[in-house]
């Protein structure tokens, strides 16, 4: 593993866009977690198909690692513009191994960082492979310099891009040993101080995003119908399932727009089967009337936001945590929902099973709330064993519906929740009505008044139920601390990593950020002797909303809305310039 | 066996005396009827707008969804139980404005369900503004001088996007829609029915229907055959010599019937496949 203290090395390989960095970056984190190693990659990427500058970042770790870091040990520049870019976060005594067919450098050493000229298109020609494999050479001179296994690289090549062919394989493996060979003759690999060593006990491991964990968890819960027009962040979670469909028999559809997406959603749930439908903040914006539809007709509704920088089309392919206080109001009028916000690719999958379970129990709305970074960010996890206990709520059998004298969908409960029959079913006619309505579900006007109230708070009634159900926040960290940091959904990966380093500091991760119980964050907060809102928006969202419901206000706000996630090292800074 | 009246709720229509909603709400239940549906067997989704609050008359399955939003609702409720029978009712508001993405997506995807357009040309519930059916010249609350734009054809759009059954009724005619209805509901695909229904309130005509009634040809008479697409174009777009009745018909396999995933049972009555063990291997 890396050299002396440090206990993560970063690689980054920096281009443009459409050049196979992302892949073949992806193929070295699988040769990483095929040697036992842990990682966790992030991609930058603008928002078009070809061209323009590109990076794939890569932290590997003997233990796990759950976030990004900044400063990198090795860099692969394979343009001007991305050494200059990316020059300034690799660490003294780090490498840059640069095309040198595309632009030259004059430097050996640039401020004790040793640069390495790596002719790929010369390399290419001569090692008679497409120019599409030049990543894959430069992976073969990364991992020379690193003197990390060759066989498990290779093997690895073998496995990704077997589905191809043998001809590619053998392409790809070519690419990969003139890129080794010429890195050990040319690069003095015994100067270069980071060396990679796969461990001793090797795990089988899987690299998984937070969607690809959503839409495993949507599976794993029943879901047999997705809905979802494509919008970045949100769009691998769409692809996935259609991938998937022959496998799952689960019916996958792209509807013309976001506005039939969602009321597909509320439809395919309706007529009693688990749907689920998943966007990004502009097609939420498009959503709202039916979020304020599913809650009225207490219908149950699941739907995967994930966030990116707004306004209006904002930064469509970079990273914030801008619409939570906007995903907890959106809809006219006033109604329940939940908000669940995993914080990493682990947590999204049993929050993926929660969020069904309880839109199906209690009807109402719930969000699973996602942005950019977790979304498109790969983490080496164990692969999941968790089975779901799939709750469905109150859904009456036909046996049962024969024995009811006149079926009332909308009946006044103690727990405000009134039994479900489906289309179909003899004896369950109701109507679902998005007019206020009476038991039956047929509309009332203002003359009812009291009816009115009544079903408002029925509705509302559910709210101290689903408290006792929704995760508790959970205290990372030591105990007692000069300092709490709280924050809710992708902070967490980059605050996990920050406390390895810090001694007298503690996080509050909020992974259920709405309904917010007075009484769950006064016992939670209760130990806290400076509490910072650490969030990756401009205004302290999360901060503001629990001032709101509860009155508990932070001491201060670290908030970052630059387009780019928090890095560990950030946190650190500002802990001990607050502490 | 139903009988019409299985089909109507006991609550009281509240559309104004003399509308034309009344006879095409008679039609449908008859057509229900006719076919042998029981009233469980049947789902609906309503638009907003008068014909919308029928919603509360019609004693079958029912959504009284969004404006503009009656087709995505039952497209979803078709493709998670397919065993129903699926009709979505919608004005001209609703179905050709607000919701005029959904038609044109849903005409062209050939889901076997059924969409009825109430035509009255007006947004009635609201007390009658222009709607995008309105005729030019005509004035209304929201066109002082005369509306304007051209108004959209219902039929001709359903054409062009690719429905495969499209017809026409007129509300005072009750036994000729309730055999339209039958032969839409009975279609083996996304069926459109437009229906004229000239409201009695906001024309400022009230011998409105009368003065229709003369400008009404049907189809059967003319011996129409509805398998010439350009021709069903051409006819449906007159507005002169009005024909009602079935102008287009054709045989393409449902969007249904291009999943395999709905080959055997609906997707309500199979078991979820929840086992995720072989999804994993390609993140490995």
């Amino acid at each position: 593993m890396p050299k002396d203290s440090e206990q993560v090395l970063t690689w980054k390989i920096a281009g443009i866009a459409g050049g196979g960095q992302q892949v073949a970056g992806l193929i070295f984190a699988k040769a990483c977690a095929r040697g036992g190693l842990y990682t966790f990659d992030s991609s930058e990427y603008p928002s078009l198909i070809r061209g323009e500058f590109v990076t794939y970042r890569l932290s590997i770790s003997t233990s796990p690692v759950s976030a990004i870091y900044q400063p990198n040990q090795l860099l692969i520049a394979l343009t001007k513009e991305a050494y200059e870019y990316c020059l300034s976060d690799v660490v003294p005594g780090g490498a840059i191994l640069y095309d040198s067919d595309k632009f030259k450098v004059e430097a050996k050493n640039v401020r004790g960082r040793k640069v390495f000229p790596l002719p790929l298109k010369t390399l290419s020609e001569s090692a008679g492979v497409k120019p599409i494999a030049a990543n894959i050479l430069a992976i073969g001179a990364t991992t020379a310099l690193l003197k990390y296994d060759p066989d498990i690289v290779k093997r690895t090549l073998q496995e990704v891009f077997s589905a191809k062919g043998q001809e590619v394989v053998a392409m790809n493996l070519k690419a990969f040993d003139f890129g080794y060979h010429y890195a050990q003759k040319e690069f003095d690999p015994a100067a270069f101080p980071f060396t990679l060593t796969p461990a001793k006990k090797r795990g089988s491991q899987i690299l998984v995003t937070a969607n690809d964990t959503v839409a495993l968890g949507a599976v794993a819960a029943g879901c047999q119908f997705f809905v979802a027009y494509p919008m970045t962040p949100s769009s691998s979670i769409l692809h996935n399932m259609m991938n998937w469909a022959d496998e799952t028999g689960m019916l996958v559809f792209q509807p013309e727009d976001e506005i039939a997406g969602i009321h597909m959603a509320i439809g395919g749930m309706f007529a009693g089967v688990r749907t689920m439908t998943a966007t990004s903040g502009g097609g939420f914006a498009l959503m709202n009337e039916a979020l304020s539809l599913t809650a009225v007709t207490e219908n149950p509704l699941v739907l995967v936001e994930s966030q990116r920088p707004g306004p209006a089309t904002g930064l469509p392919t970079w990273t914030e945590q801008g619409d939570l206080a906007y995903v907890s109001r959106a809809g006219h009028g006033e109604f329940p929902r939940v908000i669940l916000a995993p914080g990493d690719a682990s947590e999204a999958f049993p929050l993926t099973g929660l969020a069904f379970n309880l839109a199906e129990k209690y009807q109402i709305p719930v969000i699973l709330l996602l942005d950019k970074y977790i979304s498109e960010a790969h983490e080496s996890i164990a692969p999941i064993t968790q089975k779901f206990t799939v709750d469905r709520g109150a859904r009456l059998t036909d046996a049962q519906l024969t024995k009811i004298k006149e079926y009332k969908r909308y009946l006044h409960t103690t727990s405000g929740i009134s039994p479900r029959a489906v289309p179909g079913q003899l004896n369950g006619i109701f109507l679902a009505n998005s007019d206020e309505h009476d038991e039956r579900g047929y509309t009332i006007e203002g003359f009812q008044g009291p009816e009115r109230v009544r079903q408002v708070d029925k509705r509302f009634r559910k709210v101290s139920r689903i408290h006792a159900e929704l995760p508790k926040p959970m205290l990372i960290g030591p105990k007692k601390a000069a300092l709490t940091f709280i924050g809710w959904g992708s902070t967490k990966g980059p605050m996990l990593e920050a406390l390895k380093e810090l001694k007298n500091v503690n996080y509050l991760h909020v992974s259920a950020p709405w309904p917010i119980s007075e009484k769950v964050m006064k016992t939670a907060v209760s130990g806290a002797r400076k509490l910072v809102a650490i969030e990756n928006n401009a205004t302290g969202q999360f901060a503001e909303l629990l001032r709101g419901a509860t009155g508990i206000k932070v001491d201060d706000v670290f908030l970052k809305y630059d387009g780019a996630h928090f890095f560990p090292h950030e946190i650190i800074a500002k802990a001990k310039k607050l502490g | 066996m139903a009988i019409q009246k299985d089909f109507l709720t006991d609550i009281k229509p509240t559309w104004c005396p003399g509308c034309g909603n009344f006879g095409m709400w008679t039609a449908l239940a008859q057509a229900y009827v006719s076919l042998g549906l029981e009233p469980h067997q049947v789902f609906m989704s309503f638009d907003i707008g008068c014909c919308g609050n029928g919603a509360n008359w019609h004693n079958v399955y029912g959504f009284h969804s969004l404006h503009g939003r009656a087709l995505p609702v039952a497209t979803a409720v078709k493709f998670a139980n397919h065993d129903l029978t699926v009709v979505a009712i919608a004005g001209d508001g609703g179905g050709l404005g607000e919701g005029g993405n959904h038609f044109l997506h849903a005409s062209r995807r050939n889901v076997n369900m059924t969409f009825i357009i109430h035509n009255n040309e007006r947004y009635s519930l609201t007390t009658g503004q222009t709607s995008p059916t309105t005729k030019p010249g005509q004035k209304t609350k929201t066109a002082l001088s005369g509306a304007i734009d051209e108004p959209l054809n219902a039929l001709q759009l359903a054409l062009t996007a690719g429905a495969t059954f499209v017809a026409r009724g007129y509300s005072d005619e009750v036994t000729h829609l309730k055999a339209l209805y039958e032969k839409a509901i009975a279609h083996p695909g996304f069926a459109v029915v437009e229906v004229i229904q000239p409201c009695v309130i906001f024309f400022d005509d009230e011998n409105i229907r009368e003065r229709y009634k003369p400008k009404l040809h049907k189809l059967e008479d003319e011996k129409w055959s509805p398998n010439d697409r350009q021709a069903a174009y051409v006819r449906s777009g007159d507005w002169e010599n009005i024909a009602i009745g079935v102008f287009y018909q054709e045989q393409r396999p449902t969007y249904e019937s291009h999943m395999p995933q709905l080959a055997t049972t609906s997707l309500l009555k199979q078991k979820p496949k929840q086992d995720i063990s072989r999804l994993m291997k390609q993140f490995q």
